[in-house]
């Protein structure tokens, strides 16, 4: 394994461009090695992207939305009060991701980018609108991140492509956004429902609204139809019982110990109704 | 495979060893710089017994590669104890008889020191999510929170 450490994305991309064999990019590795160690994938050429100038940085977009670092740990989502008060939902997603430990290392793109359809980070993002930013061989190009996974493990970027950063939408007035998972336990698990909502209010009725799902489909997914259930309502019970069951058709679970199909799919209607509340809560000003 | 040269700071000391990429922080402290007192525990982020910190941040070192830690510094159960004088979270785990095997000791100890660190006076609730990344298999957890409590509160008295 040949290990690099380029110093811009550029030259990240025409290493991954050049690679002959099997190619990863490094971020906080709480992947990568593990599936390195456990022989699953052993990369011929590793690409740590943590020397690239800015991939630490969570900053203040022209438009006032944010751009986060490839290397920005779930650690330092928390800490930055700007983030967390814009976009609560993303940062509570990435702050579910593993122990304090794992926490110091994942990042949001390495999350995205290892494919799994019950990451915690990627619905919230869904959820906020957010995207990619690409740097490859050709150029740089943008994709929304509902876009990125396209099935268990495997992402739309293309050969020699890597992300350059998260971009997420300036939040603007009277919004808020929520993730809840289930798991068995209270930490240290996987997903077995994820469910993210971002929504936007003209007093108490909703305007605008994002729903995703984790968990419960080969990819997380965009939920259009739950979001037409809440837009123009007040989040009143006929309206939470349309989203719970339009969050609920939405899915196609696996079956598994760890939740039925019919226990999966229940569970996304009951957490999005859970969910759209606490999005509502926020945008109405509440701080939990 | 060709070796890449690693120079780090561990406990303050400057050291200097040569790492295959393929191999991890852990493999490296205890194989090349014979510091065994963080232990592999499963390889795979799950029990902690391998924390160390990274720049001041707490790290599985079985989940970083011994060449991300060049230019940084690591910080280790061995450089916790100042010279014979025990740091008073390792007092207190003997006091508490908060171990028996002792395997999850090290990792433990290391990620309490950095909650109190952070946050000075956790609670209970506080102190159980902050090391819920930290396996026991013998103690049930109960003294070891005991253990953590005690020695936040006679940190807190000291700085008073
Ligand atoms: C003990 C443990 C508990 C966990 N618990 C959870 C959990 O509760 N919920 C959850 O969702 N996840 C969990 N995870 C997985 C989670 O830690 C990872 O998915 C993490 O977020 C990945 O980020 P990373 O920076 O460590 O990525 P890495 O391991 O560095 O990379 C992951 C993948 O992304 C690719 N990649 C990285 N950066 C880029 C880039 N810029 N462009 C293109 N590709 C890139 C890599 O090639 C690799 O395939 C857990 C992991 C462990 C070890
Ligand atoms: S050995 Fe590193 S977490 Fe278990
Ligand atoms: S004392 Fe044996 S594992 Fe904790």
């Amino acid at each position: 394994m040949r290990y690099h450490t380029p110093t811009t994305f550029e030259d990240a991309a025409q290493l991954a461009a050049q690679a002959k064999g099997l190619t990863r990019f490094l971020a906080g590795g709480t992947d990568v090695l593990v599936q390195l160690r456990a022989g699953m994938v052993q990369p011929d050429d590793l690409i740590d992207l943590k020397k690239i100038a800015g991939v630490s940085e969570i900053t203040r977009t022209d438009d006032g939305g944010w751009r986060i670092g490839v290397a920005v740990p779930g650690i330092a989502l928390g800490a930055h009060e700007g983030l967390c008060a814009d976009w609560p939902g993303v940062v509570e997603g990435m702050e579910l991701v593993g122990s304090t430990q794992i926490q110091g290392r994942a990042t949001l793109t390495g999350n995205l980018c290892n494919g799994s359809p019950a990451a915690d980070s990627v619905p919230g993002l869904v959820a906020a609108g957010a995207s990619v930013e690409i740097t490859g061989p050709g150029g740089t190009r943008t994709l929304p991140v509902e876009d990125v996974p396209v099935s268990p493990g495997k992402t739309a970027l293309k050969a020699g492509e890597l992300i350059s950063a998260i971009l997420l939408p300036p939040r603007g007035e009277n919004a808020g956004d929520a993730y809840l998972r289930f798991i068995p336990r209270t930490e240290m698990d996987i997903a077995v429902v994820g469910s993210a909502v971002s929504l936007r209010l003209d007093g108490d009725t909703v305007t605008e609204a994002r729903v995703a799902l984790g968990a419960v489909a080969p990819t997380v997914k965009l939920v259009p139809e739950a979001a037409d259930a809440i837009i123009g309502t007040t989040l009143d019970e006929p309206a939470l019982e349309a989203l719970a069951k339009v969050a609920s058709a939405a899915c196609s679970p696996i079956d598994d110990k760890r939740g039925t199909v019919a226990f999966r799919t229940e569970v996304a209607g009951v957490l999005t109704k859970r969910a759209a509340l606490i999005a509502k809560a926020r945008a109405k000003g509440d701080t939990a | 495979m060709s070796k890449v040269h690693v120079t780090t700071s561990v406990n303050g000391d400057e050291v200097e060893f040569l790492a295959d990429p393929r191999e991890t922080l852990l493999d490296c402290l205890r194989d090349h710089i014979g510091l065994t007192g963080s232990k592999e525990g499963c390889g795979t982020g799950d029990c902690g017994a391998c924390s160390v910190t990274l720049d001041g941040t707490l790290v599985c070192s079985c989940l970083v590669l011994g060449v991300e830690a060049d230019g940084k510094r690591v910080e280790t159960i061995e450089g916790m104890a100042d010279g014979a004088e025990l740091h008073p979270l390792q007092r207190k785990f003997i006091e508490h008889a908060a171990l028996q095997c002792g395997f999850c000791t090290p990792g433990i100890l290391v990620a309490a020191k950095k909650l109190l660190e952070t946050n000075p006076n956790p609670t209970e609730e506080e102190v159980r999510y902050w090391l819920a990344g930290n396996l026991c298999r013998c103690t049930g957890y109960d003294k070891i929170i005991r253990a953590v409590m005690d020695a936040a509160a006679e940190l807190r008295q000291e700085a008073a």
